[in-house]
């Protein structure tokens, strides 16, 4: 069934993207990512234009991410003092990225933008899931000695402490204000929540418990995707509502089978699976910049706003 | 799908010998959320006082365009090792859609110089002045190419079948990718090439029901339309959850 989508103004299946919905869906419910990372880049080879695919994506990830921080509430994983200092430099990261969105959508290189981003994140955190399962695999196979360190770094040494109790911490609020404001320009840039560097950061620089990352991480992200998907909806009106249902929808369903498939099958063959997939995400998205294209020329709006 | 059958009555000019009369299949195209796609057929007939020319053949032209607009047209380059977009040149109005349909081959149908004057062909048909990168053309022809290829510009040599010098017939594809506006339809006869009448008429494409709703509040009320797409989000994300638990129970 063919479906006109007002905004996009492209006639694409309605089943594809239902399927496409679902299929991210399930992995976000298998391995608890946003699965934007791996959306966006899909509606892109489906011929969405990227400018709508990033703003409506940002709108679906509002959905999967208010739903999955709600079960993260009720189990009182998520830090609320730090999903707030992280939304501040959130929602400015956001506001920063949709004027870099704009300036380079006049001059034509929005395209360049996103798919290079696309390219140097998902090969660094495909690369980084491929070796860490790899490792893990390793592991069980030999178990070890597990280590536990626990840094004194810069979070500790900078002004402006707070104390964020749910999280055990006694740190400077600058640099959770910083990964924030980067999480946030990714967010706006590229159509993502940005779990997938929120997460790491968390852990590795502000040394935050891995029980509350994922609940505190969901909670600012349903705030900072918000906001991106009003800045995109009232500057470059590029939110496409039809489309996002329709991927809600497959979402929606995808996440609850995933969820359940998840439970039953081998943890780090799933990540290892699913390093592959990013990988080759990662992959098809480099060889589009690195290979002579067929087609040189382009044709895009004239001026830009 | 033949809906109502919308004769056009034409003014009568004592002048021409040879007038155009031209019936619409249907003079509005309604997008719908179920739209891919549709086919326009086009009739008509000349009329005139007197007998049939014998000297040379009567041709027929007919030029479907779509709302021109500026656009900007972009050539990519390999720099520091990958392809990105350099060079750029401004096409001043660039029709949406566009397609052509002649009764015969095209150097028949119609001169040069009438060419020139109506702007009927596809390369005449955009309007590129003032670009100062030398090799413009190139940009305009890989316009014209990457619209064909679309199946937005459409050349259709001899697809317009004309019986007996007077009745003459053709159909439009019109791609799914459609944009709003008013399309224009003009009609050519021609004789030697030199053109003998011309006729216009408009097609009315517009987004209806839900699209039409849903577009003009993107534009006419963007934070509103954020809102909304926001509140379902919310809805369908906190139903999601609600479903969650209920399963689980």
């Amino acid at each position: 069934m063919q479906i006109y989508l007002p905004i996009a103004e492209v006639s694409v299946n309605a089943f594809l993207l239902l399927g496409l919905g679902g299929m991210v869906g399930v992995l976000s419910g298998m391995f608890g990512v946003g699965g934007g990372f791996l959306m966006t880049p899909l509606l892109f080879f489906i011929g969405i234009p990227p400018a709508v695919a990033v703003a409506t994506e940002a709108n679906q990830i509002v959905a999967s991410s208010f739903s999955g921080a709600l079960a993260h509430l009720r189990r009182r994983t998520v830090d609320l003092r730090m999903g707030t200092v992280l939304l501040i430099g959130g929602l400015l990261g956001a506001a920063l990225g949709v004027q870099i969105f704009n300036a380079l959508k006049a001059i034509g290189q929005v395209d360049l933008l996103v798919r290079l981003s696309y390219v140097v994140f998902l090969g660094i955190v495909g690369g980084l899931m491929f070796l860490e399962s790899l490792r893990a695999l390793r592991r069980s196979r030999a178990p070890g000695a597990k280590t536990t360190r626990r840094k004194h770094g810069l979070a500790h040494s900078l002004p402006f402490k707070m104390r964020f109790r749910t999280s055990g911490l006694y740190i400077s609020v600058i640099p959770p204000i910083i990964v924030g404001v980067l999480v946030g320009i990714l967010a706006a840039i590229m159509g993502v929540g940005g779990g997938f560097i929120m997460v790491p950061a968390m852990i590795y620089i502000l040394g935050m418990p891995t029980k509350v990352v994922v609940g505190t991480s969901l909670f600012q992200i349903i705030f900072v995707t918000g906001f991106t998907t009003l800045l995109h909806a009232t500057t470059n009106f590029t939110v496409d509502i039809i489309l996002a249902v329709l991927l809600l929808i497959g979402g929606v369903i995808g996440a609850q089978v995933g969820t359940r498939l998840g439970a039953r099958l081998n943890a780090e063959q799933l990540r290892i699976l699913l390093s592959i997939m990013v990988l080759a995400v990662c992959g098809k998205l480099a060889l589009d910049l690195l290979l002579q294209p067929s087609e040189l020329f382009s044709i895009g709006a004239s001026g830009g706003h | 799908m033949l809906r109502a059958l919308i004769l056009s009555v034409l003014f009568v000019l004592p002048a021409k010998a040879e007038e155009v009369v031209v019936g619409l299949s249907q003079n509005r195209v309604a997008i719908t959320t179920n739209f891919d796609g549709s086919e326009i057929l086009i009739f008509g007939a000349v009329k005139r006082e007197t007998a049939i020319s014998e000297d040379e053949p009567l041709e027929v032209v007919i030029a479907v365009a779509g709302p021109s607009e500026p656009l900007t047209v972009r050539r990519k380059e390999k720099r520091y090792g990958i392809w990105i977009n350099t060079d750029a040149v401004e096409v001043d109005q660039a029709p949406s859609f566009y397609a052509v349909a002649t009764s015969g081959p095209w150097t028949t149908v119609l001169k040069d110089i009438e060419d020139l004057r109506h702007h009927v062909s596809i390369s005449r048909a955009i309007r590129s002045v003032g670009a100062e990168i030398e090799g413009s053309e190139a940009f305009t022809q890989a316009l014209i190419r990457i619209r064909e290829a679309k199946g937005l510009y459409q050349t259709n040599i001899g697809a317009v079948d004309l019986s007996e010098q007077t009745l003459f017939n053709t159909s439009i594809q019109l791609p799914a990718n459609l944009t709003e506006g008013d399309y224009k339809a003009r009609f050519f006869l021609t004789r030697g090439g030199n053109v003998v009448d011309t006729f216009e008429t408009e097609i009315a494409v517009q987004k209806v029901g839900l699209e039409r709703f849903l577009f003009r509040l993107s534009r006419d009320k963007p934070l509103i339309y954020g809102l909304m797409s926001l509140a379902i989000a919310i809805a369908a994300g906190w139903g999601a959850s609600a479903a969650f638990r209920l399963l689980r129970n």
